[in-house]
């Protein structure tokens, strides 16, 4: 299916409509999500809709519970996202900085929390704050987010550092401002985007996580596990269709600013979960 | 004052460097090495059978549990899906990397990217609700099956024990959908990484030798591209081993390993099993990143 020669592409139709078909398989599914959420049916998921609702925006809008766990996602997000940012650049200043022993392994130990199947890293932090005899809490789930979210903000940062030109802050210490200033002047302005964009992309991945959240929260109720204890018994069909699809444009607008302003400068993001 | 804060530490710049690197480490180290360390201890710890209490000694006493009949079902299974997801994604992504790598405008290719990495960020949990909605049994799929009156044949799949079960909203076929369906961004941005790679002075190349373009695609661009499929199958695979959201969404009672860990330390309250059992995904893993960095793999990432 490749086409004869690269200097003029031209896809074959096989290809074109394969491509096709991968994008609508990627996307297709959530608007289903949208779909659903007019359904005035309580019990089943019937298709075609039996007819069209507005109500359960409203209904949705009145449920205590709901505000408490958005609530309490809302604070545990914004706790870890903050201590990411500051571990995240820590890290990503110390690397680029200097060459010293140990070097890749920091990487590596950023990386290994969402290289590893999210199970381990949830069992393992169950096992570790079970056995200190740590009471489950809002602030077990705040460290559990905060493992996964430091890379995050590492590799995006990490990724302008390198391409800063060390000259400028050199030329800063020349013109005579001292370290302070030449943060304040010279890295924090160049910096300053890749900051938000890791920030915000550690704000949607804590957000919305589940398998680690499950093993580290007490009686606590997030909203992801609200939504996962829907899934496995169905209670609230009608107005988990209305949380699902807040959820998604809740991430999806910090998501897609953070990719623009990561293409715009044309850093690599943070590897993925 | 602040000068001179400045010069001492400008004078002394490993000083400056340990207090970069100390929080962030202490941090990870404390906290995520620890766990591991606690995850590994509590896999040698057993569990009383009378009292249900944890015994605080090393014994392999767990590990023969997860090495028993049921368990090594549990893992060949959960294995199994895993690669049959991890084929057909590599299946479903190939066009579409080609697509983008060599063949996209510059403009479009950026909106291409972004459209395939947003899957990546967005809120996994709510991916999955979708299939529960398009599955279920008096859904959308289903309705449009009726409608292609390949009813019949959905039944005929369904009904074979291995795969199928009540419906497709509870059935392996459904988890394996589901499945595809999350990890397939994983298994996209490497196989692209590595065709963009592929300089387009190859394909003229062996297109000027005679190649015809099938003969091209098999003999230079599948191989170079194959790192990309091996860097993308570690997603895909090590995601699928260690998932217990769909199983316990759209599986039956056969257990994969997520939703068994899951049910040890919960219900059960078996931490020592749990842990041993997670140490399966992990040794997994382990080997697999062995033979992905001998195929080149880490060089696509």
């Amino acid at each position: 299916m490749p086409s004869k020669s690269s200097s003029t592409p031209k896809a074959s139709w096989g290809l074109k409509l394969a491509s096709l078909g991968t994008l609508l398989f990627l996307h297709v599914p959530i608007f289903i999500i949208f779909l659903y959420t007019l359904t005035p049916d309580e019990r089943t998921y019937t298709f075609p809709l039996p007819g069209i609702t507005f109500k359960w925006f409203g209904v949705a809008l009145q449920r205590a519970d709901l505000w408490r766990a958005l609530k309490l996602s809302l604070q545990v997000a914004a706790v870890a996202t903050f201590a990411a940012l500051v571990l995240g650049t820590l890290a990503a200043a110390a690397v680029y900085r200097s060459k010293f022993f140990g070097r890749e392994a920091i990487s590596f130990l950023l990386v290994l929390p969402i290289a590893l199947p999210g199970i381990v890293t949830g069992i393992a932090l169950r096992t570790a704050i079970g056995g200190l005899d740590i009471p489950f809490s809002y602030w077990t789930i705040v460290i559990g987010h905060a493992t996964f979210c430091v890379v995050v903000v590492y590799n995006n940062v990490l990724a302008r550092f390198r391409r800063m030109q060390g000259s400028q802050i050199e030329a800063s210490m020349d013109l005579g401002a001292n370290s302070f200033q030449t943060f304040r002047y010279v890295v924090f302005p160049n910096i300053a985007t890749a900051l938000l964009a890791g920030g915000m992309l550690a704000f949607a991945l804590s957000f919305d996580e589940v398998i680690v959240t499950t093993f580290t929260a007490g009686q606590q109720t997030t909203l992801p596990i609200w939504i996962f204890s829907q899934l496995t018994r169905p209670r609230d069909r009608p107005v988990t269709n209305v949380v699902a699809m807040f959820v998604m444009l809740i991430t999806f607008l910090p998501i897609v600013f953070a990719q623009k302003l990561s293409a715009a400068s044309s850093d690599t993001e943070g590897e993925p979960k | 004052m602040l000068n001179r804060i400045s010069t001492y530490f400008y004078q002394r710049p490993k000083l400056v460097l340990a207090l970069f690197l100390l929080p962030p480490m202490l941090y990870m180290a404390v906290v995520y090495l620890g766990s591991l360390f606690s995850l590994l201890i509590n896999s040698f710890y057993s569990i009383d059978d009378f009292t249900g209490l944890v015994i605080r000694e090393l014994t392999l006493k767990t590990y023969g549990q997860v090495f028993s009949p049921a368990n090594r079902e549990i893992f060949m299974r959960t294995a199994t899906m895993a690669a049959a997801v991890t084929v057909f994604d590599a299946l479903l992504a190939f066009p579409l990397a080609y697509y983008i790598a060599k063949f996209a405008s510059p403009r479009a290719k950026t909106w291409l990217i972004i459209a395939v990495t947003i899957p990546l960020w967005s809120s996994y949990l709510v991916r999955v609700y979708a299939w529960k909605l398009i599955l279920a049994k008096e859904g959308i799929l289903s309705w449009f099956i009726n409608l292609l009156r390949l009813d019949g044949a959905l039944e005929w799949l369904l009904s074979f024990p291995s795969i199928g079960g009540s419906s497709l909203a509870l059935s392996p076929i459904g988890m394996f959908i589901v499945f595809s369906y999350i990890w397939l961004p994983y298994m996209i941005i490497p196989i692209q990484t590595a065709l963009e790679r592929v300089p387009g002075s190859l394909l003229e190349a062996s297109s000027d030798l005679g190649a015809r373009p099938l003969q091209t695609f098999r003999t230079v661009i599948l191989p170079l591209a194959f790192p990309g499929v091996v860097a993308g199958s570690i997603f895909t695979f090590s995601l699928t081993l260690g998932d217990f959201i769909v199983p316990l969404s759209l599986g039956n009672s056969k257990f994969f390993i997520g939703q068994a860990v899951y049910s040890y330390q919960g219900t059960a309250g078996n931490i020592p099993l749990a842990a041993a059992m997670t140490m399966g995904p992990v040794v997994i893993m382990i080997v697999y990143l062995l033979v992905a960095r001998r195929l080149g793999a880490f060089d696509a990432l």
